[in-house]
């Protein structure tokens, strides 16, 4: 645990391997409910689980991945995943650039204050206002659209934070250096503070993807049609379907499929994520 | 003309504040543009909500009664009621567990699996998939891989604890006392992955010679873990623990799949039974009750947390 000291002797060797392979033994065991739901959604349907037989029957099918699609509309679903994500980030992206710009470079009046109003939003998690934030979404006529799924969240109060934070870190003489050479205030961020930024920015939008792809409850209470339902509130209708029932051979390939995208790119961006996602506590 | 240049510097394009030399200042309007989508934002859907949430909990509104659709000024009677309410006070209780059975085995398991994780050894970064890949599903996918995961008879769930000598009940999610069991099982398994990396982050950190040096002091391993790095990583700990905390009661995904809060009420967490009086009972004024209480609490933990790691912040590793 503590690389400190290689192990030396017999009895230190032992120790090292055994930790090794209860590491194994944990991490298998944490995978195993979803390699299970992976074997189960192979199944053919003719050829349901059953008690002692619990493993994979031959021949392996993609039919379930096949009659799921069909049961339900999860193109669409994917459709309107894609463009609640997709319009959240692209707002995000330009609403905190611009807030942790002013607050990194400019001194104003009541700064301060306006600071720690927006961090409200981190210490009030938007999910908690969801009976009141429902009457502002039916005000505004918006009710059951992709836009009010994500325009709660077009501010974010996280992102200002960590922007501002890496725009901080951007060094005061390489500002000054711009602004004597005659930058405007867009070409200043651009030119000077965006650049070094980027990896925050880039880390931001994995958290905020990964955030909103698995919302479930916002989605849940303000869509009310398969024109603007998500997959995650689209997966758990497929689920209350009468005619599903206990098939879990097509429940698991529904589950499955909703997590496979983002499962992918996880696996292709591994250490972003896993930065993106330290750095995002309060997501 | 030539008397223009000076004043133009000083109104500088770029909107940066040069040293003024007179005490004429001009507002510059610039920075308040640029936070304005931002805020503007962050008041509709987080600061007005909230003022409407405790406005509207001073009065009773039932969508679905007719005689009470139109709001009536009722003081702090929705307050009353729900203190007094049985239902609600099994549901404070219930979300009393859930934080309980949750928010502490979540962090020992991420220390654990940092621990494990934190040696250079082959085959570590599969474990750490495996650890942390919970963390990127959706909660709604992860509790209907549970719920065939803990299917009675030959769900892999109950073999297991089968083979290793339980012969209790197997309807985990229609027990009442194993439900809410049931939820903060997945919750964990969940969410361990995801704290595990702010510990992984806090032990390479660490600096190594304060290991090297207890090592030749003839130091244990135990030792070293439990009066070294577990206290030097405090501040992870707080953070941790502040972001567990808040997952508890914003976290109720799983909820709708595994149990629907039941059976009767044993599964329903606060969150939850906000969902139902508003939007199965349609009560707005209770529903506003709650979600000011919702606030309160939240606000309190998240301001006295942060005070906390003010104090001591000064040892930050």
């Amino acid at each position: 645990m503590f690389d400190t000291v290689p192990a030396r002797g017999w009895r230190a060797k032992l120790g090292s391997g055994l930790v090794s392979v209860g590491t194994a033994v944990l991490a298998i065991f944490w995978a195993i409910p979803v390699l299970w739901a992976i074997v189960a959604s192979l199944r053919p349907a003719n050829n349901p689980l059953g008690r002692g037989d619990i493993w994979f029957s031959f021949p392996l099918t993609i039919e379930n991945y096949t009659r799921a699609w069909s049961l339900a509309p999860f193109g669409l679903y994917y459709r309107n995943t894609f463009i609640i994500v997709g319009m959240i980030l692209g707002v995000q992206l330009v609403t905190i650039t611009l807030a942790a710009f002013a607050f990194a470079n400019y001194e104003f009046g009541g700064k301060r204050g306006f600071f720690f109003f927006i961090l409200l939003q981190m210490m009030i998690p938007t999910t908690a206002l969801l009976a009141p934030n429902f009457s502002t979404i039916r005000q505004l006529g918006i009710f059951d659209t992709r836009l009010a799924v994500a325009i709660p969240f077009f501010g974010s109060a996280f992102g200002t934070f960590l922007m501002r934070q890496a725009f901080l870190g951007v060094p005061r003489d390489l500002v000054d250096a711009g602004v004597i050479d005659g930058c405007n205030w867009h070409q200043l961020l651009r030119n000077v503070y965006l650049p070094p930024s980027i990896p925050t920015l880039i880390a931001f939008g994995l958290s905020s993807v990964s955030f909103h792809w698995n919302a479930f409850l916002w989605p849940l209470i303000i869509t009310n049609s398969d024109e603007s339902r998500p997959l995650t509130a689209g997966l758990v209708r497929f689920t209350q379907l009468g005619e599903i029932g206990a098939q879990w051979s097509l429940l698991t390939a529904a589950t499955l499929m909703v997590i496979a995208p983002l499962f992918i790119a996880f696996l292709l961006f591994q250490r972003r994520f896993i930065q993106s996602f330290m750095h995002s506590g309060i997501k | 003309m030539t008397n223009i240049a000076p004043s133009v510097r000083k109104q500088d394009v770029s909107g940066i504040p040069i040293p003024e030399t007179g005490n004429r200042r001009r507002l510059n309007p610039l920075p308040y543009l640029l936070i304005l989508p931002t805020i503007f934002f962050v008041a509709l859907f987080t600061v007005w909500p909230t003022l409407l949430a405790i406005y509207q909990s001073f009065f009773r509104q039932r969508l679905n009664i007719l005689k009470f659709r139109d709001p009536t000024f009722i003081g702090l009677e929705n307050y009353q009621t729900l203190l007094t309410d049985e239902r609600f006070l099994r549901v404070l209780q219930n979300t009393f567990y859930y934080i309980l059975g949750t928010v502490p085995i979540s962090i020992l398991l991420a220390f654990l699996f940092a621990l494990l994780l934190n040696r250079k050894v082959r085959g570590v970064g599969f474990a750490r998939l495996g650890f942390f890949y919970p963390t990127i599903m959706p909660l709604v996918s992860a509790a209907t891989i549970w719920m065939f995961f803990f299917t009675p008879d030959y769900g892999l769930f109950n073999s297991t604890l089968q083979l290793l000598g339980y012969s209790g009940p197997q309807n985990w999610t229609g027990n009442p006392d194993l439900a809410l069991l049931a939820i903060m099982i997945v919750m964990v398994w969940k969410n361990a992955g995801f704290y595990m990396i702010f510990y992984l982050a806090g032990l390479q950190s660490l600096p190594t010679d304060v290991f090297e040096a207890a090592a030749i002091d003839g130091a244990s391993s135990w030792q070293m873990l439990w009066r070294i790095a577990f206290p030097l990583l405090r501040r992870t700990t707080l953070f941790i623990t502040t972001i567990a905390f808040i997952g508890a009661f914003r976290e109720v995904d799983h909820i709708f799949v595994l149990t629907k809060g039941g059976p009767s009420r044993a599964s329903t967490v606060l969150l939850y039974h906000l969902w139902q009086v508003r939007f199965e009972n349609q009560d707005v004024g209770q529903a506003a009750a709650i979600t000011v209480i919702l606030v309160a609490v939240l606000l309190i933990f998240t301001i006295s947390n942060f005070v906390v790691s003010e104090r001591g912040g000064s040892d930050d590793v």
